[in-house]
């Protein structure tokens, strides 16, 4: 053991709360920092059809995360026929973070690895939900930008997304919802935004298919007792429902909106 | 460089053994290969031999300026290489998407699990900590990098010494390793990667996959996971959807493998302690056998024979139903004679279909004969090339033409036996230069 000059203060290791004085991701009478219980979706404004040059676009809110997504496609894929699969489409990904999206300023809104990851993981998720085999030798782009990041950006750039490809008329096997969730003081919480991310808690990020279950992806970052998994992937999916139910409300005023302007047209 | 591309035989065929609850290699479904850990002579870097797929790994540590964020934490990063000696198809230079998600695998399972303590790493708050660094680089490539990569980067900074340090005042002192023993750094818990790979969207799964397998998957799911059961990271990539209790039942798996594999870790680095406490050798050169100096050993598996005889016998029996009788070998004639090591004969086989009867050669030759009859007199009548003068006024040296059997005759000689000869295959030449001599 060496003798350093500067005492550390010593905090258990094993899970590593909140560094930040005084400050508790969950109460003892249960509420977590923005005031919601462990169980509580955080609000989600969301609205289709935003861009009129893109083929379908959304923009969704969840809690202070704000996200766009724009879907161009299915046409004729671009770089020639070398990148063209010959029986399904191709889908290509785009996760970009504004530079002002953080509390401190990012110098690359992507390229750096995280994005890199980020953009896998969206076309992999995506290459499951799309029926591909319906556009051979085609192309559908996704571009996703994140404008002001709070937690939870891999599950609102996903809803976005679902939304933006719903926009674009693009058959898919089921919605795609994604939802994080956590695991504070025997406790599984969902939904969590930067603070609860960045103390150290482990987090879970699952998207599924809602109507069958049906995990498409799966993440966790940082220490998760196996005993406590099943917990916190139920809530999770759970999760991902009540996202569901939100998003589909949104989808079909969207549609009621738009087909009551287009009867008001023609008469 | 790009791979060959996979034949639909050979993915098919690893598809139904897959089916079948059998792996090419002879592994169990939830088999892992056999790992074999060896630590070089210096503290910190290591190879690792999971099968055929070797990895190796070396940390080192300098002194920097922490992160304004986290004044008191070290720094730790994990670099994962892949180059091309490991697979050509690895570009060299430039991370390739498989290498992003690879890295990122690797930065999860170590640094966001905390299973370095930084805060020990620290010297003097805000100033100067340790920065530890861990390159990882895949020598060979069989399938399963993320598995062997993560053991080697544990096992690696378990091994590794870091110079001691003593801060007095405002004074810092590090020792060199001649002065006082370096200190091991601070690992509180091993995580460790296991790789599930699925076929037939989730319905059947293999454990650390080889590369046939892994060209083969549908997708994988790789858990990060330490012996006192806490999960570290957990990633699903690829086209497949899964159902809850698959996710369990593989985190169950994890468990005994991880447990496993920890063991060997430890006993490892028992074994190198030892060594090194005692005096003997120790380091990558022992770990070689001596009559090669490239060794690539397979140990010999068991393969299960029992029902070979009967499948064998099945598939002949098949085929003679389906053949003409003719073609069928009698049972009399399938003795094998010996007549050199490692070449036998069944048989004496038949006569030889290349030789020709005699009646037919005289008839070839006389065919041939007529044809060459033919040719000469129409090649008297037709004017040939060197027929006629060929103009003897030039200033050049007289022509030379070659003959037949390519003599080099003058022009004049060539007149006089023009009568004589055939002139089939006559070449004229000019002759520009003296340098062809009558």
């Amino acid at each position: 053991m060496f003798s350093c000059y500067i005492v550390t203060f010593c905090s258990p290791r094993i899970r590593k709360t909140s560094s930040m004085a005084g400050m508790e991701l969950l109460s003892d009478q249960g509420f977590r920092i923005d005031g919601r219980k462990p169980k509580e979706l955080r609000r989600i404004q969301c609205r289709l059809g935003v861009f009129n040059q893109a083929d379908g676009s959304a923009y969704i809110e969840q809690g202070n995360t704000k996200v766009l997504a724009a879907v161009y496609g299915p046409h004729e894929t671009a770089g020639g026929r070398g990148k063209a699969l010959h029986d399904r489409v191709l889908v290509n990904c785009q996760y970009s973070m504004a530079t002002f999206s953080t509390g401190e300023r990012k110098r690359r809104p992507r390229g750096d690895r995280k994005s890199k990851e980020m953009t896998m993981h969206l076309q992999q998720t995506f290459n499951a939900a799309i029926m591909t085999s319906l556009y051979p030798r085609s192309q559908i782009d996704i571009y996703v930008e994140v404008l002001q990041s709070d937690g939870g950006n891999y599950c609102a750039s996903v809803n976005a997304a679902t939304l933006a490809l719903i926009d674009a008329g693009i058959p898919m096997k089921d919605y795609v919802c994604a939802c994080s969730a956590s695991f504070v003081k025997d406790c599984p919480m969902v939904d969590i935004n930067f603070l609860e991310e960045s103390s150290g808690g482990p987090e879970l990020i699952v998207a599924t298919l809602p109507k069958s279950s049906q995990i498409v992806f799966l993440e966790m970052n940082s220490r998760l007792h196996e005993d406590n998994l099943s917990k916190v992937l139920d809530v999770a999916v759970k999760g991902t429902k009540d996202v569901y139910q939100v998003l589909d409300n949104a989808v079909r005023d969207h549609i009621s909106e738009v087909s009551a302007f287009h009867k008001l047209d023609q008469s | 460089m790009r791979e060959t591309p996979l034949t639909n035989c050979e993915k098919d065929f690893v598809k139904k053994s897959v089916a079948e609850n059998r792996r090419i290699d002879g592994r169990q479904p939830y088999d892992t290969r056999k790992a074999k850990i060896t630590f070089g002579v210096d503290r910190g870097s290591c190879q690792v031999q999971l099968g055929q797929t070797r990895v190796f790994a070396q940390v080192s540590c300098e002194v920097a300026e922490p992160k304004p964020s986290r004044p008191s934490d070290g720094i730790l990063f994990v670099n994962l290489e892949l180059s091309p000696m490991a697979c050509p198809s690895f570009e060299a230079g430039r991370l390739s998407d498989y290498g992003v998600e690879l890295n990122r695998l690797l930065e999860r399972c170590l640094k966001e699990s905390r299973c370095l303590d930084t805060e020990s790493l620290c010297i003097t708050t805000g100033e100067k900590v340790w920065s530890i660094r861990v390159d990882v680089h895949v020598l060979n490539h069989d399938g399963n990098i993320i598995d062997a990569a993560s053991i080697a980067a544990i096992s690696v900074l378990a091994h590794f010494r870091r110079p001691d340090v003593t801060v007095s005042g405002t004074e810092i002192t590090i020792h060199p390793i001649e002065e006082r023993d370096p200190v091991p750094l601070s690992v509180h818990h091993m995580p460790l990667c296991v790789t599930f790979a699925f076929f037939e969207q989730g319905k059947y799964l293999v454990v650390d996959p080889t590369d046939l397998e892994e060209k083969v998957m549908d997708g994988k799911m790789v858990i990060g996971m330490n012996k006192h059961r806490e999960i570290c990271t957990l990633q699903i990539t690829g086209d497949i959807q899964l159902e809850k209790d698959q996710v369990l039942r593989c985190s169950n798996i994890a468990v005994v493998k991880v447990t496993e594999m920890t063991e060997l870790i430890h006993k490892a680095l028992d074994n190198d302690r030892q060594v090194r406490a005692s005096g003997g050798k120790f380091g990558f050169a022992e770990s070689i056998s001596i009559e090669k100096v490239t060794s690539n050993q397979m140990k010999g598996s068991e393969i299960n024979m029992e029902d070979a005889e009967e499948q064998a016998s099945a598939l002949v029996l098949s085929d003679q139903d389906s053949e003409t009788p003719s073609d069928t070998i009698e049972d009399e004639e399938t003795v094998v004679h010996v007549l050199n090591k490692g070449v036998g004969s069944i048989g004496q086989g038949g006569a030889s279909q290349w030789t020709i009867d005699e009646e037919e050669a005289e008839k070839m030759q006389t065919e041939v004969k007529f044809k060459m009859t033919r040719t000469k007199s129409a090649h008297k009548n037709l004017p040939t090339a060197t027929d006629g003068d060929l103009g003897d006024n030039s200033e050049e040296e007289e022509t030379i033409v070659l003959g037949q059997d390519m003599k080099i005759i003058s022009q004049q000689e060539r007149q006089n036996s023009q009568k004589m000869q055939t002139k089939t295959g006559d070449v004229k030449m000019k002759k520009g230069k003296k340098y062809m001599k009558k």
